[in-house]
């Protein structure tokens, strides 16, 4: 029995008795969750029997696979910054959502999972669908927990939303035992959890380190600041623009930072990393200050981390303080939530313009044009390059869409030129690189922001990987617009073939069926282009269509994506080709 | 005591203050395995405070792993602190048991000068074996199997560390502001910019 850490008032509510399946639907209600991604079995029936009389409540989205299912709630928990709720089975049920729950655990996507489970006395038999998810799932769920009495539902599942939405969000798996779901018991009511004693959602902010962080930033030369996810998580959005504008630095993204601030703002620079943009990778090796907010310093960030911005003194913004000093040492340690901090350092800081600074990654962005972006986006070659279909897809969406990629090419390709004018339009599995991602999460996407409009860019294989889910499509009427990148090669490792290892091309011709039928087989419309001329038609036939349509685009087939820092090179060492 | 080569592995002492819940222990075993870490021994035992349970963690490993390392550690749910020490900061013992068959021992060997020498004591006397029991530290639990084997040591078996730092308050103030729900400016200490504590911490 899980004690309450910490009373709150009771509700005057009086008790009465109901079973456990509907006490965890009373309290998914008192949480707010207006949608439930997830799949029926035996283990969890009492949970959707009770379900059956909340539908007008609830919005259960039936999907194809369980995987579908929790990266659907990624999906909803990116665009909305609400909790994923996701609904699985005992054994395969539960195991199938093992991808999503790493996926979500290296992203810090705040999620509850609940899964049936089997009788409480058959715990450990080997009984029918019987897996032991929690150990199963402990490296990669921020906190999970096995209920096996009714009376624990509800202070368990208070703890679950609470720990999954805050501090440093994270997945959360609560595993209920059948005989749990049917127990009556006595409810007394739902209280909200709003402290653990054993869980410190993020650090008290010194004012100190604020003060030698401004010191250090007011001195410098050559500031330059690294975002990542953290604005996005922190909501800090509008306090990171005001930073950034007074401070007069040239900002770049991590791929999970893409959007946070728009990507035509004149002091964003580009995406850092291996595929990321010229200058932020050069002249990181360059800057005299470096600021990172909100991001961990991911290998495929830093290249080879003893030769990463050695020269250089470091800011480190972030809520979980074992990520600042995990990979680079920080100069300035700046524990806190950004949106505490950041108004703190602003209000220090110095009014500036590093004009001549700002000057030279312009410099550097000519060259990538020249060699790189302008033949990507505007190819005088035959055959159509990804590239062009996002600058066409920019043009007629005008940078507010919802872009959700799977990965691969296309997704550095898209992350790298899609126009992005709002905060939380770019979703990708960035940590774990998920292939399938894309579709089940665009899905969640659309019921987590169903006034935009919701774009999945995925490749010829990622799309192969879940796309079962365009029965989801066909069953909800969701709307999501499919734009298949088909350059008919598992195209990313191809290109490391290519480059490092003789052109030897191991299983990576990848045969696809016609996507265009599969889909009319689900009732969805969809159509194939490979002429330029029909592109941009296309793509508009895609976005006006009502409902969800299926694009295909035959893109060139050997094409490697550029700028390139390869593996154990330096960020300085990046390759233009 | 502070730590200058970084680079130099020696035995570090975490000790760890959480919750008793299930799967505590699994959550942090899995810290150490996952960076193929061997523990070399793991003690969970009450701690001065009902319903707090204390772990501790004998690794070897440098300064900035065992740093890490404990943040990680700190960083799960259940978890209220870890603290990470050298042999040097803590007071440490472990416990030993050594079965010898009773003829040979009472024939051959002085028992009473054996045991006081050792610091050992006799723990079951029967007629077919007697168990020995010592406390110490590795070198005076190692150096009684040395003594017994010639009189042919059937079993032997030692406890997992125990240790007590040396310079702790105990937990009970710490414990007061983790059950405050406000955070508390002392919970967290930077060890980038404070003046190091004389106990390490995260």
């Amino acid at each position: 029995m899980l004690t309450k850490e910490k009373q709150a008032p009771a509700l005057p509510k009086e008790a009465k008795t109901i079973s456990g399946a509907e006490a965890l639907i009373l309290a998914l209600l008192e949480e707010k969750v207006d949608t439930i991604f997830g799949y029926p079995g035996g283990a969890i029936m009492p949970v959707y029997d009770a379900l059956y009389d909340y539908t007008d409540k609830l919005n259960h989205v039936l999907v194809r696979h369980e995987q579908g299912g929790i990266h659907a709630g990624q999906g909803y928990a990116r665009s909305s910054g609400k909790v994923g709720v996701v609904f699985a089975t005992s054994g395969p049920g539960a195991t199938n959502l093992v991808t999503g729950l790493a996926d979500a655990q290296i992203d810090s996507t705040p999620l509850v999972c609940i899964t049936g489970q089997v009788f409480a006395h058959l715990l450990g038999t080997d009984a029918f669908q019987e897996t032991d998810i929690l150990n199963i799932t402990t490296p990669i769920t921020k906190w999970n927990y096995q209920i096996t009495d009714a009376s624990e539902i509800p202070d368990v599942l208070a703890k679950a939303f609470y720990i999954a939405r805050s501090g440093r969000p994270g997945p959360v798996l609560i595993d209920i035992t059948k005989n749990a779901q049917q127990q009556k018991f006595e409810f007394t009511g739902y209280q909200p959890c709003r402290h653990i004693r054993s869980y410190k959602p993020k650090p008290s902010v010194r004012q100190e380190y604020i003060v030698q962080a401004a010191e250090l930033i007011n001195g410098a030369k050559k500031p330059f600041i690294l975002w990542g996810q953290g604005v996005i998580l922190g909501s800090a959005e509008r306090e990171f623009k005001a930073f950034v504008e007074k401070s007069g630095i040239p900002a770049a993204w991590t791929i999970m930072g893409a959007g946070a601030l728009a990507t035509d703002h004149p002091q964003n620079v580009g995406m850092l990393g291996m595929h990321g943009n010229y200058g932020p990778n050069v002249l990181t090796n360059e800057c005299d200050v470096l600021i990172a907010i909100g991001m961990r310093f991911d290998d495929r960030v830093t290249g080879r981390l003893d030769k990463y911005a050695r020269q250089a003194k470091v800011v480190h913004l972030d809520i979980d303080p074992t990520e600042i000093g995990k990979n680079v040492p920080a100069t300035v340690p700046v524990w806190g939530d950004c949106k505490e901090t950041l108004p703190l350092l602003t209000a220090l800081i110095e009014a500036k313009e590093h004009s001549e600074w700002l000057g030279q990654f312009r410099k550097y962005n000519k060259e990538e044009v020249e060699v790189v972006i302008q033949e990507e986006l505007f190819p005088t070659s035959e055959e159509m390059t990804m590239g062009e279909v996002i600058q066409q897809l920019n043009d007629l969406t005008a940078g507010n869409a919802i872009v959700v990629t799977d990965v691969g090419q296309h997704q550095m390709v898209a992350c790298r030129y899609a126009k992005l004018n709002h905060t939380r339009s770019n979703i990708t599995s960035g940590g774990l690189g998920t292939m399938g991602f894309a579709l089940p999460a665009a899905i969640g996407a659309k019921f987590g922001t169903p006034d935009r409009t919701v774009v999945a860019v995925i490749g010829d294989g990622g799309f192969q990987m879940n796309l079962q889910e365009m029965g989801t499509i066909m069953q909800t009427g969701v709307d999501v617009k499919i734009l298949i990148l088909n350059n008919q090669f598992l195209g990313m490792v191809r290109q490391w073939q290519e480059l490092f290892l003789e052109r030897r091309y191991s299983f990576v011709d990848i045969t696809s069926p016609d996507f265009v039928k599969v889909a009319s087989g689900y009732g969805i419309s969809g159509r194939s282009v490979s002429k330029r001329e029909e592109l941009q038609e296309a793509l508009q036939q895609m976005l006006s269509h009502q409902g969800s349509f299926l694009l295909e685009v035959m893109v060139t087939k050997e094409n490697n994506v550029f700028p390139m820092v390869p593996q154990g090179c330096s960020v300085s060492e990046i390759r233009l080709k | 005591m502070s730590i200058e080569n970084h680079t130099d592995k020696q035995e570090f002492n975490i000790t760890v203050y959480t919750e008793n819940h299930i799967g505590l222990l699994t959550r942090i075993a899995i810290i150490f395995s996952r960076r193929k870490i061997n523990v070399e021994c793991l003690n969970t035992s009450p701690s001065e405070i009902e319903g707090i349970h204390r772990f501790n963690i004998v690794i070897t490993e440098t300064a900035e792993v065992v740093r890490k390392i404990a943040g990680q550690i700190e960083k799960q749910v259940g978890v209220l602190k870890a603290y990470y020490n050298t042999n040097q900061d803590v007071i440490w013992q472990e416990m030993a048991l050594y079965k010898v068959p009773t003829d040979v021992i009472a024939e051959r060997a002085i028992v009473e000068r054996l045991l006081r020498e050792n610091g050992a004591r006799a723990v079951v006397i029967r007629k077919d074996y007697t168990v020995f029991e010592t406390t110490g530290q590795r070198e005076e639990t190692d150096n009684l199997i040395k003594v017994l084997e010639p009189y042919g040591l059937i079993e032997f078996v030692r406890s997992a560390r125990i240790a007590i730092i040396k310079d702790s308050e105990g937990f009970h103030r710490k414990l007061q502001e983790f059950e405050e729900s406000e955070p508390h400016d002392e919970v967290v200490e930077n060890e980038f910019l404070s003046s190091r504590e004389k106990v390490f911490t995260m």
